[in-house]
């Protein structure tokens, strides 16, 4: 470790226990990070509002009468006003808004039509799928994206760097539903190097005992391996391609990111010293790269939460995606809002993640 | 040394150093962007492919060999290389070319109804947002980030489900869930110039508000909107046929290419074309923009360096 080019070197003195400077800097240091958190969480709070406030809108707006859904087109006039009674929908818009609010923040986003399970327990059910595929194509949007970004910011403007480029760029505009047919179709129905649709072979279901809902982690607790294998083969093809998209867009930043670090004199300091050029960028200018890139990591998983839907769609994922889109297509407003309220404060909650591991990571931020 | 007077051609007046006339400036810089944009190959095949998408569009109907609606059932599912039938057939017999080349005028509708929503939009509400600060500021920025907070295409998903599938109804929610960025650029920017003496000039002048976020502010703002347009296209072209392949975008017998592709995924293992070579349109489209918005991005953004 050379201290002249890292960050630590950045970060003022107060590192040492049981001076006195440090107690008084912590003491006057308290308010200002009570105010950023108090303000922080104002912020996240008006969010949620507003997210709630939008989904209430859209419930509104839809055309589906939720009284007439609930009690049938047959009956009296007496049982519907009963009904809309017992559903709030007489009292005043923004009574009706104060229930919603409170609802959801007790978690209670009403019952899914279709399964007739309350919306937070099938959210709670299919959540899990969804999470396993976004972390995977994440680890290899990670793994793959940040070498290329590295390599195609150290080779600038050389064929490499254009290929890099134009991989990326395609990562960018291909049709996601359409390149997981086109998988499904050749790796899959010709070639039969992965496994098709849903997360396990029907044969496999239920072999092992749920304990987190993820069935990579499941089988491997139980020791399953077959069980594990057959997952991975199913989890390869629909988290690659969702993978690349997020590996086009991590090797994008990762370039831009790195080329600003190796413009810095530090650098050029490392260099002089005669440190191996291995070094100079993998761990000087990737080391101080990271800091930005774990923000870019954060935003780009919850893209991925959310993009998988197309991806569900196709490979017969049961995550949220699916939940949602299936939900959608048999008028269960319910579920749908609840489900989009559930992604919207995942959302939420990562952008929050990346800017306090930000605040965390760089000391200028602080 | 003898000053030769520099001949009058076109490219010389052009690259005027000392152009005569704010037009001639304005031409010089736009030429020399070009001359910048021209030595970008990967842009310049992205340029030929929007190019060609806006041709396709306006003389389509003319091209096109079929009726995109016209069915024939004897000729149902014809493989590519078909005697009259280019691409093959569809499900119903209708020639997959013909509705290829009709679909490109669906598609830049889309994008081309969404942009000139987005960006004035975006435009208004980060200028206003950015010049006046204050409540101002707070307020149209919560409201910014509660649209950034939802997931764009859920957003769109649940918002298409309360106004019902289409077109129409399809950019609608497509545009209420891309405006947002814009907003945080045209902010972002406006903050960098509002303390101008420029600004102050033209406020001394007498200038009202409005009349400095038109002529002053926006202006400067426009360039990496137009930027932002540029890459966002392929997001919404790719948006929309996501919307389309859900069956809740423009609906059958409209020849979408997300839609077309939807229903080619019956017939994948026999007749792959079905599916196949619509999708191959939607990203060619795409790639087309993302590499004109690269390209465009060097020659608009000096900041992006190169």
């Amino acid at each position: 470790m050379t201290p002249d080019s890292k960050p630590e070197a950045q970060i003022p003195a107060p590192q040492i226990p049981g001076t006195g400077g440090r107690r008084r800097g912590a003491l006057t240091a308290t308010p200002q990070w009570a105010a950023s958190g108090l303000r922080l969480l104002i912020s996240v709070a008006v969010t949620f509002l507003g997210l709630l406030a939008v989904t209430f809108f859209i419930g509104r707006v839809v055309p589906i009468d939720p009284v007439l859904a609930a009690v049938g087109d047959r009956a009296s006039a007496d049982t519907y006003e009963r009904m809309r009674e017992e559903l709030g929908l007489n009292l005043p818009l923004w009574q009706q808004f104060g229930h919603y609010v409170w609802n959801a923040v007790r978690g209670d986003f009403g019952t899914s039509v279709l399964t007739s399970n309350p919306v937070l327990t099938d959210v709670r059910r299919v959540f899990p799928a969804t999470l396993e595929l976004a972390t995977v194509a994440t680890i290899i949007g990670i793994i793959v994206g940040i070498p290329a970004g590295v390599i195609a910011a150290v080779r600038r403007g050389t064929w490499i760097d254009h290929v890099i480029r134009v991989i990326g760029l395609m990562g960018y505009s291909v049709p996601v539903f359409w390149l997981g047919l086109m998988g499904l179709l050749i790796l899959y129905a010709k070639l039969d190097l992965v496994a098709g649709p849903g997360r396990i072979d029907l044969y496999y279901e239920g072999l092992v005992p749920t304990y987190t809902g993820v069935i990579l982690l499941d089988s491997a607790i139980a020791g399953e391996w077959d069980v594990f294998r057959n997952a991975v083969s199913h989890i390869v093809l629909p988290a690659s391609i969702l993978g690349y998209f997020s590996l086009a867009y991590i090797s994008r930043m990762t370039r831009s990111f790195m080329l600003e670090q190796l413009r810095q004199e530090y650098i050029t300091t490392a260099r002089v010293k005669g440190l191996p050029e291995r070094t100079v960028i993998w761990r000087h200018a990737l080391g101080n790269a990271w800091v930005p890139l774990v923000t870019v990591i954060a935003l780009s998983y919850g893209t991925l939460l959310e993009g998988s839907v197309l991806t569900e769609i196709v490979f017969s994922w049961p995550g949220l995606g699916f939940y949602i889109t299936n939900s959608l297509l048999n008028a269960d407003m319910n579920a749908v809002l609840g489900g989009t309220v559930v992604v919207g404060c995942v959302f939420i909650g990562l952008n929050l993640l990346s800017d306090l591991l930000y605040r965390k990571l760089d000391p200028r931020a602080r | 040394m003898t000053v030769s007077s520099p001949p009058p051609t076109l490219r010389a007046w052009l690259l005027d150093e000392a152009p005569a006339s704010r037009r001639q400036a304005w031409c010089g810089r736009a030429f020399r962007g070009w001359l910048h944009f021209r030595r970008n190959p990967l842009a310049v095949t992205g340029l030929a492919i929007i190019v060609t998408l806006l041709l396709v569009a306006l003389i389509g109907p003319w091209l096109a060999p079929h009726s995109p609606y016209a069915q024939d059932l004897s000729m149902r599912l014809v493989p590519p290389g078909t005697e009259g039938y280019l691409l093959g057939t569809d499900e119903l017999g209708r020639d997959i070319l013909s509705r290829l080349l009709y679909g490109a005028r669906i598609t830049l509708t889309i994008v081309i109804l969404v942009a000139i929503i987005v960006a004035p939009v975006g435009l208004v509400v980060g200028t206003v947002s950015g010049y006046f600060g204050g409540w101002v500021d707070t307020v149209l920025m919560r409201i910014t980030d509660v649209f950034l907070a939802f997931p764009r295409l859920i957003l769109a998903l649940a918002l298409v489900a309360a106004l019902g599938p289409g077109i129409e109804n399809a950019v609608i929610a497509i545009a209420i869930t891309t405006w947002p960025p814009y907003a945080r650029m045209a902010r972002a920017e406006t903050l960098t110039i509002r303390r101008s003496d420029f600004i102050a000039a033209a406020r001394l002048q007498g200038a009202s508000s409005l009349r400095i976020i038109v002529r002053q502010v926006a202006p400067l703002c426009t360039s990496s909107v137009i930027v932002r347009v540029t890459l966002d296209m392929a997001g919404i072209i790719l948006t929309a046929a996501g919307l389309g392949f859900l069956g809740l975008g423009a609906q059958p017998p409209s020849p979408e290419w997300g839609a077309m592709v939807a229903s080619g995924r019956k017939f994948m293992l026999d007749q792959w074309w079905v599916a196949t070579v619509p999708g191959v349109a939607i990203f060619v489209v795409s790639l087309g923009f993302n590499l004109l918005g690269d390209g465009l991005r060097d020659v608009l953004d000096p900041k992006s360096g190169n």
